[in-house]
């Protein structure tokens, strides 16, 4: 096993003093805020952050410096909401760095803030993150006491508020323009984007929106250059990446690498592979809204720009593994359920496409779906992907139409299997929304013309039914 | 029309349905008025809570999450009285507060015992046995398995909430669960029955299960590349 992490951001987060600020600064913390405030001017910072090539690490991998500078210039009030509410299933990243070492976000916080003439930042936690959240509220206290938030921070003139704000449960809260909403003090709707946030966000004003991670990394580039941090990883994904690594592998975990290891290092070298006696079937390369890859994509470097020619993306860094022990359909049906549940009801393509193709993979896990409902299903999530307001839709959309074009076979073979077996399967009907009641136990003549359809051998006591006299 | 079928026989057979979703809660007083705080019994303690989260926010409107929690951690899950009590303090309407209570999963507006089980069966939980765990959860504790994967049953004895969730952000710990919004994991399904026995006893649960004592997968050993070594700036 020769690959080793490169730990940047999770650097000394072994040791439990991180968390504090007397235990962050004897590792060199708040000395780059001293040294922006003391002898960069803001427009350097902005420089250096787009300089450097940093993409945001919450999902859509957007320049992070570009995001600053879009922010107008001027007098008018600015805003900062650091997106905390890691709710997509297979990400746990952000999770661990607060909790491992809040003060290097809210550096890079008040840094990005003095950069961009932000007075007001925010730090959305989503609700289930009760430990972590009780963590940075301690720590900004501390930092408050310190003099790094407040007003006139450093004798500078730049005053700047933070403020903790935990969510409630809600995955579309992660979605900028809903977190915003929430923020407000409203239901988590998405807004119709534009106007962009950068222009019109919180309350109205320019608002500057970044991952934990994106943010964390902030103050890393301002102490050592866009040169050093473009030394890790490729061209086109700069620097470190927390990975988060899951499901079915031997030592899942949050690992920090250089982007552009290769997705075998990954998976084999540092999670460990599959459990024993397992193999990789399939996964996720970028969280739960990401299409699939297989095993024969294992050699791709991990980066923004592999992943996208892949077909599938790196999102939030997230790779859940399936091992051949996970049936594919069943895993359609999880994921979809999940964005079922989280569709915020908003715009008509979301709510009634997750609906629907919740209702459709049901209907193949208990065997009353032919091989045409398959295409229908694929047609559905091309009737998503890009008619929403927000990427939700979208997010389900392309796992599960990626699912059902790689793993044809497997979805034939379910509906198959269950209809030679008299819809024996009471599966998916915990949810059964249209009242369908299971087929009684047997083979019927209906299942025959099933297999006929799929082309698929007929077991002889099927045969035997198809001489049943008709009518 | 002799044959008139009241709306709630349409409602498919074996399709959970919140009461709430279709009937709604039946409202104390009005919901579309502002209370005045005189006219309800508000909690010194919830009503100083509320508004010193009112004074963080540039918009005191935003402090509405805030003090749902606040009612929440009052009075164990968001009750009406409690509602109506925070729309006295913010000066908004108990349908506001409503309609932003209903939005949110962990916002709770049926009581909900003094404990709170949820159990993640997402995809990364449910490859390692999250189904299975949210069994246990269920046999350890008499709640109806049904009802707990629809949003949340309670134990026999109405003390624990026993509750399938969706993700919580911990597919490390896989399978896991959040006992009173803390993070265990991974845990067999016999867990299950020891964490409510501790729970009933007032021990601490599972210690060595908890997310706050796991240790970084990759080990302690700090990077050697020099590029990392030789940083200026935090975590030097």
């Amino acid at each position: 096993m020769s690959i080793v992490e490169t730990r940047v951001l999770l650097r000394h987060a072994t040791d439990p003093k991180l968390a504090t600020i007397d235990g962050y600064r004897s590792y060199g913390g708040y000395s780059t805020l001293e040294k922006a405030y003391g002898e960069m001017e803001p427009d350097t910072i902005v420089n250096e952050l787009e300089e450097s090539g940093l993409r945001g690490r919450g999902g859509a991998g957007f320049s992070m410096g570009k995001k600053v500078s879009f922010l107008p210039h001027g007098n008018q009030t600015k805003y900062l909401c650091c997106n905390a509410d890691e709710s997509e299933p297979g990400a746990f990243k952000d999770r661990e760095l607060m909790q491992r070492n809040p003060h290097q976000l809210i550096e890079g916080i008040v840094i990005a803030s003095y950069a961009a003439g932000i007075s007001h930042a925010f730090i959305f936690i989503r609700g289930e993150y009760d430990v972590q959240a009780d963590i940075l509220d301690r720590a900004v206290a501390e930092a408050y006491e310190a003099g790094y938030l407040g007003r006139n921070i450093l004798g500078s003139g730049h005053n700047l508020e933070l403020v903790v704000h935990r969510g409630a449960g809600a995955y579309i809260c992660g979605e900028e323009t809903a977190l915003l909403d929430a923020l407000e003090g409203k239901r988590g709707n998405p807004r119709l984007k534009p106007p962009f946030p950068a222009v019109q966000g919180l309350y109205g004003g320019p608002t500057l929106i970044n991952n934990v991670e994106t943010l964390s990394n902030v103050s890393h580039i301002v102490a050592n250059g866009a040169d050093w941090f473009k030394s890790f990883g490729t061209e086109q994904s700069p620097g470190t990446k927390v990975v988060s690594i899951s499901g079915g592998v031997r030592r899942p975990g949050n690992y920090e690498v250089e982007l552009g290891v290769s997705l075998r290092d990954l998976i084999y070298g540092l999670a460990g592979g599959p459990l024993e006696g397992r193999e990789v079937k399939a996964f996720y390369p970028g969280g739960s809204s990401s299409p699939v890859l297989t095993p024969a994509e294992m050699d791709l470097p991990y980066s923004f720009e592999a992943m996208a020619e892949a077909g599938s993306m790196l999102g939030s860094g997230s790779i859940i593994v399936a091992d051949d022990s996970v049936s594919i359909p069943h895993m359609a049906l999880r994921t979809a359920r999940f964005y079922h549940h989280e569709s915020c009801g908003k715009c008509t393509p979301c709510r009634e496409g997750t609906n629907w193709t919740v209702k459709m993979l049901e209907r193949v896990v208990r065997g009353e779906a032919t091989p045409m409902d398959l295409d229908i299903i694929t047609s559905v999530q091309g009737n998503i992907i890009g008619h929403c307001l927000c990427v939700l839709g979208d997010s389900m959309a392309m796992p599960v139409s990626a699912m059902v074009n790689k793993f044809r076979d497997e979805f034939e073979e379910v509906i198959a299997r269950a209809a030679i077996n008299g819809l024996p399967t009471t599966e998916g009907l915990e949810s059964n929304g249209d009242g369908f009641e299971p087929g009684p136990d047997g083979v019927g003549l209906e299942v025959l013309q099933r297999e006929r359809l799929m082309g698929r051998p007929v077991p002889e006591s099927a045969q035997a039914a198809e001489e049943l006299p008709r009518g | 029309m002799d044959d008139f079928t009241p709306i709630e026989d349409f409602v498919s057979p074996g399709l959970p349905v919140d009461p709430a979703n279709t009937t709604g809660r039946e409202a104390l007083g009005d919901p579309q008025g502002v209370p005045e705080l005189s006219d309800v019994d508000c909690p010194d303690a919830l009503r100083e809570t509320i508004e010193a989260s009112m004074a963080r926010y540039p918009d005191h409107k935003s402090a509405s999450i805030p003090a749902l929690w606040a009612v929440q951690r009052t009075y164990g899950w968001c009750t009406p009285e409690g509602i109506r009590q925070a729309a006295a303090v913010m000066q908004v309407t108990p349908a506001y507060l409503e309609s932003v209570a209903s939005f949110y999963d962990l916002f709770r507006l049926q009581p909900s015992g003094e404990s709170q089980v949820l159990v993640c069966t997402n995809i990364s939980c449910w490859m390692r046995g999250g189904d299975e765990l949210l069994d246990a959860f269920c046999a350890a504790t008499g709640a109806d398995r049904g009802e707990a994967g629809h949003g949340g049953a309670l134990s026999a004895d109405g003390s624990v909430m026993v509750s399938g969730f969706e993700c919580l952000g911990a597919c490390d710990l896989a399978p896991m669960a959040s006992v009173n919004e803390r993070y265990f994991g991974p845990l067999e399904p016999a867990d299950a029955k020891t964490a409510i026995e501790q729970l009933r006893g007032g021990e601490e649960v599972l210690p060595d299960k908890a997310l706050t004592a796991r240790r970084l997968p990759g080990g302690d050993e700090e990077s050697s590349d020099e590029r990392v070594t030789s940083t200026k700036g935090p975590n030097r």
